[in-house]
């Protein structure tokens, strides 16, 4: 068929599944390495059990010609290492897509996957047919349907082409994830260079290693032909483009504005962040894993109040251990900021999977009245952007910032232009030229709410820092008029840092002039714009829910819908108290799985043609 | 220009009931900062919550009163974001044995050039009376309803089993001593705690000044050697934590004081310059500004789809 016209693919996207442990991560890494080699934008999104090994986890990853933000629900490619991925996502290939998968695997009846739940059964059974199903039975509707089929034997695979390169049995095991990796891209016609290189990089550290899997690879594209009509070409050159996730981004971020000390406790998904800068001590930020929360947030910012740029990142459940020292930051004017990592909640809620729960638990966390910022990140892009944003403002106006992002965001790996690290200035904030003798830090006499501030140690002056109310130099007060004093002047600066912030940094529109506006924060935006290709939709992403922007003129005589990853429709909520307005429509999600652009162009398909009621609930997902 | 002792000395008077053990406390800590000659503002107090947290407010250095527990993590983020400052952490029992127990138990694994002053009077003072982590099982001093039916912990066994390097317990009211531990503890290098047993006139009734005098002794004047050398033996280290355990529980007619362990270890600020180039000297509070884009790119460079 070699003379045959393939037609070239704009967009195309590869799902990896098997157990948890087993390395399928290697190998969604390997696929879009090899990929972003040949030009292509890669994106890779990663879902998993909170388990360290045998429970169903998939990736997905996009190629693209153009960056992406978003992923379908249907595949191009699904390659199944195990039965348990056929059984779960056999019904998500496109028309026309195709399956790799283990004829044996598919040979077992449904009942003898030891790892699928019993909810899952139910669903797949009933799916199916009901009973316990054969998995191999239900293909032929499948192929049927014009998925096509190949049955490719991947572990005897594996053992077979290590063996004809001179690997032992266990060796060669190992190596199934290039198998599948080559094996995928050899049926796709895709060349064996770029693999080669992204094997040669993946393995940098251990050459062995590396020689075998590419020995691996090259004989897996020996044997495996190329489907007559997938044609996977490179498309250019990946020029200075990097491969990063948001809790890298974050970091980056952090560090280009100056970062010094992060203090952790281990929590999913947010600990991928310290984690990394721990792995990096070229950052040249100290580190610390401590006993709990409390400890972390407060070593954070004893580390402010001596100088140093703080942060700290945690998830729910550490957040809300944090909020009585949020409040601390907030009183002591402590620099501080908080990457708010969310996931599935309440309580332990869906740890490994995404939400946007914590909107209102983030503006209310804490006891009294007090200043503080909160934005939230929409992409890889954003995060850098806005995770130095967080800590210059925060440095300026002397208060905690709420750095909001998710799990979707914090674990989904995208190719991107190199973050602009020269633009980012570190903000010194207001310091004090000279200080001599007892130092008024809570000084009345303050633009904008903010005191001119010394770090504590600065020689040859002194100052006290205290919990409880306090006059200029930080003594304890219960004057009511200094009370009244210290409230106004801390509660000035929200004002102040609304100003300096400028609306463009507040929110950022897309079509605003369409009569129908959805409004999103987070990371729905690039779902949302992607679902509304074509469609007469505007839409605005909020990027800063407090101090919230104002929005009046722009959504005046407009249609509204809000999206959000949250049952209550938190944001939502937040719109209708800042700005009077009730959306029209609120379309939300909380399986813990992210939006699919199918899913959302449909809610919003059913928001022009009048169908949809004021709450829909999206519900994709495995 | 020569510092005197009034140096040390803010200028609020505490509000501390009379005769409380808390004078004694805060004059054996201003005495120790004089004789050592650390500047008052390269010295940093932090506290956490209740009447001993207060002391910060009267001592002319850096004074952070923290939140109820927390002057631990407070006082270590201080000290490892810029560890060429004297770093003093303080908390009443219940702040630390109490609320912030979990922190007593991080901080020694981790033994941070820092000292840890226990103000233990067995009762919670603030809030009225209230019994205490350190008040013993079945005492009941008047402010309490019902004899107490919890237990006690022994900050020094405790202590020693978090890994601290440097434990001692010093008596409010014997100021000149509490001094010198205080100054001991400053001098070793990593972490330091001292137990400071201390009445409450208010409401502990039942260990006053008049029941401590008769019993409390010097162990280092009485022979006891505290040192415990790295190159020490098995048996001989064994034999020590033996006298150390005996004389870490005893309580009664007999109350003894003074440095009852002291080791060495690196401490937290060694152990993160194995890793961290150049820390301490690198540290984020006192480095100069610069570098922080080239740090970021430098992160980049690894994330490079091609070499």
């Amino acid at each position: 068929m070699g003379g045959m016209e393939r037609p070239a693919l704009d967009d195309f996207t590869w799902r990896v599944g098997g157990p948890q442990g087993s390395g399928i991560e290697t190998a969604a890494t390997l696929f879009a390495q090899a990929l972003a080699r040949g030009g292509w934008w890669v994106s890779a999104r990663r879902e998993y059990h909170s388990n360290i090994m045998g429970r169903h986890s998939y990736l997905d990853v996009r190629a693209s010609r153009r960056p992406t933000r978003a992923f379908f629900e249907r595949v191009n490619l699904l390659a199944a290492l195990d039965a348990e991925t056929l059984a779960r996502h056999l019904n998500e290939i496109q028309p026309g897509g195709v399956l790799v998968y283990d004829p044996d695997a598919a040979r077992r009846p449904l009942s003898k996957l030891a790892m699928l739940d019993g909810a899952a059964y139910k669903r797949i059974s009933a799916a199916l047919g009901g009973g316990d199903p054969v998995l191999e039975r239900a293909l032929e509707h499948y192929r049927a349907g014009g998925v096509r089929l190949v049955p490719l034997a991947l572990e005897p695979l594996a053992r077979e082409v290590g063996e004809a390169v001179g690997a032992d049995a266990l060796t060669a095991k190992k190596t199934l994830n290039t198998v599948a990796v080559a094996a995928s891209l050899a049926l796709l016609g895709y060349p064996l260079e770029f693999l080669d290189a992204a094997l040669a990089a993946q393995f940098a550290a251990k050459p062995r290693v590396a020689e075998l899997n590419r020995k691996v690879a090259a004989e897996v594209y020996r044997r495996v032909e190329p489907l007559a009509d997938a044609g996977l070409e490179p498309i250019g050159s990946p020029g200075e483009r990097i491969y990063v996730n948001g809790s890298h981004a974050s970091a980056m971020g952090k560090v280009a504005a100056g970062l010094g000390f992060m203090s952790y406790y281990p929590i999913t998904p947010a600990t991928d962040e310290p984690f990394y800068l721990e792995a990096h001590p070229e950052s040249g930020v100290v580190v610390v894993q401590v006993e709990d929360e409390l400890a972390a947030v407060n070593m954070a910012i004893g580390a402010s109040m001596a100088g140093a740029r703080a942060a700290l990142t945690t998830s729910g459940p550490g957040f809300a251990l944090m909020t009585e020292a949020l409040g601390f930051a907030g009183l002591t004017e402590t620099p501080l900021v908080v990457s708010l990592y969310q996931r599935g909640g309440p309580s332990t809620g869906l740890p490994t999977r995404t939400e946007q729960g914590d909107l209102r638990f983030a503006l209310g966390a804490g006891h009294g009245d007090y200043p503080r910022a909160v934005l939230a990140s929409a992409s890889v892009e954003d995060t850098f952007a806005d995770a130095a944003l967080a800590m210059n403002a925060a440095a300026r106006f002397q208060l905690p910032v709420v750095h909001l992002m998710d799990k979707y965001l914090a674990s989904t790996t995208r190719t991107v232009e190199p973050f602009d690290a020269g633009a980012v200035e570190p903000d010194p904030g207001v310091v004090a030229e000279a200080a001599e003798g007892v130092f008024p830090r809570f000084s009345l006499a303050a633009e904008g709410g903010v005191s001119p501030r010394i770090p504590v140690g600065t020689p040859g002056a002194g100052y006290w820092i205290t919990s409880d109310e306090h006059d200029e130099v930080g003594h304890i007060t219960e004057d009511p008029e200094l009370r009244d004093a210290m409230m106004e002047k801390r509660a000035a600066k929200i004002e102040a840092l609304r100003e300096w912030l400028g609306p463009e940094k507040m929110y950022r529109t897309h079509n605003p002039e369409a009569e129908t506006l959805v409004l999103g924060w987070g990371s729905t935006e690039g779902v949302a714009l992607e679902a509304m290709e074509g469609l007469d939709l505007g839409y605005v992403q909020v990027r800063f829910l407090l101090p919230f922007p104002d929005l009046g003129a722009l959504l005046e005589d407009k249609r509204l819908v809000v999206l959000e990853y949250n049952q209550s429709g938190q944001f939502a909520r937040l719109l209708t108290q800042e700005t009077g307005r009730k959306p029209d429509h609120l379309i939300v999600k909380y399986n813990g799985r992210p939006m699919t652009i199918e899913e959302v162009r449909a809610a919003f398909e059913a928001v022009l043609s009048g169908e949809a009621g004021a709450y829909t609930v999206l519900r994709a997902g495995v | 220009m020569e510092l005197k002792l009034a140096d040390y000395k803010s200028d609020l008077a505490p509000d501390w009931c009379p005769g409380c053990g808390d004078y004694g406390i805060l004059s054996a800590l201003q005495t120790a900062l004089y004789k050592l000659g650390i500047e008052p503002s390269r010295a940093v107090l932090v506290s956490g919550i209740g009447c001993s947290a207060k002391t910060v407010h009267y001592a002319a250095t850096y004074g952070i009163h923290t939140l109820h527990g927390r002057p631990l993590p407070v006082a270590q983020g201080v000290k490892l974001a810029n560890p060429e400052l004297t770093v003093i952490a303080m908390a009443g029992d219940g702040d630390g044995m109490g609320i912030g127990a979990g922190h007593f138990v991080g901080v020694g694994r981790r033994n941070p050039d820092l000292l840890y002053l226990i103000f233990n009077n067995e009762v919670y003072g603030m809030t009225k009376g209230q019994a205490s982590p350190t008040l013993e099982l079945g005492a009941q001093p008047k402010s309490l309803a019902r004899p107490n039916i919890q237990s006690k912990v022994n900050p020094l066994m405790l202590a020693f089993a978090s890994g601290f390097t440097f434990i001692a317990r010093g008596y409010a009211y014997d100021v000149k001593n509490l001094a010198r531990l205080i100054q001991q503890g400053l001098e070793h290098r990593g972490l330091a705690m001292i137990d400071v047993l201390q009445p409450c006139p208010t409401y502990n009734n039942l260990h006053t000044r008049e029941w401590f005098a008769p019993r409390v002794y010097d162990i280092n004047a009485a022979g006891y050697d505290p040192r415990v050398p790295r190159d020490m033996s098995d048996a001989e280290r064994a034999e020590r934590m033996a006298r150390f355990t005996l004389k870490a529980t005893e309580w009664g007619e007999r109350i003894p004081t003074g440095v009852f362990w002291q080791a060495e270890l690196p401490s937290f600020e060694e152990r993160l310059g194995e890793f961290l180039p150049g820390y301490p000297k690198t540290a984020p509070a006192t480095r100069p500004p610069g570098g922080e884009a080239e740090r970021a790119r430098a992160l980049m460079r690894g994330h490079r789809v091609a070499e």
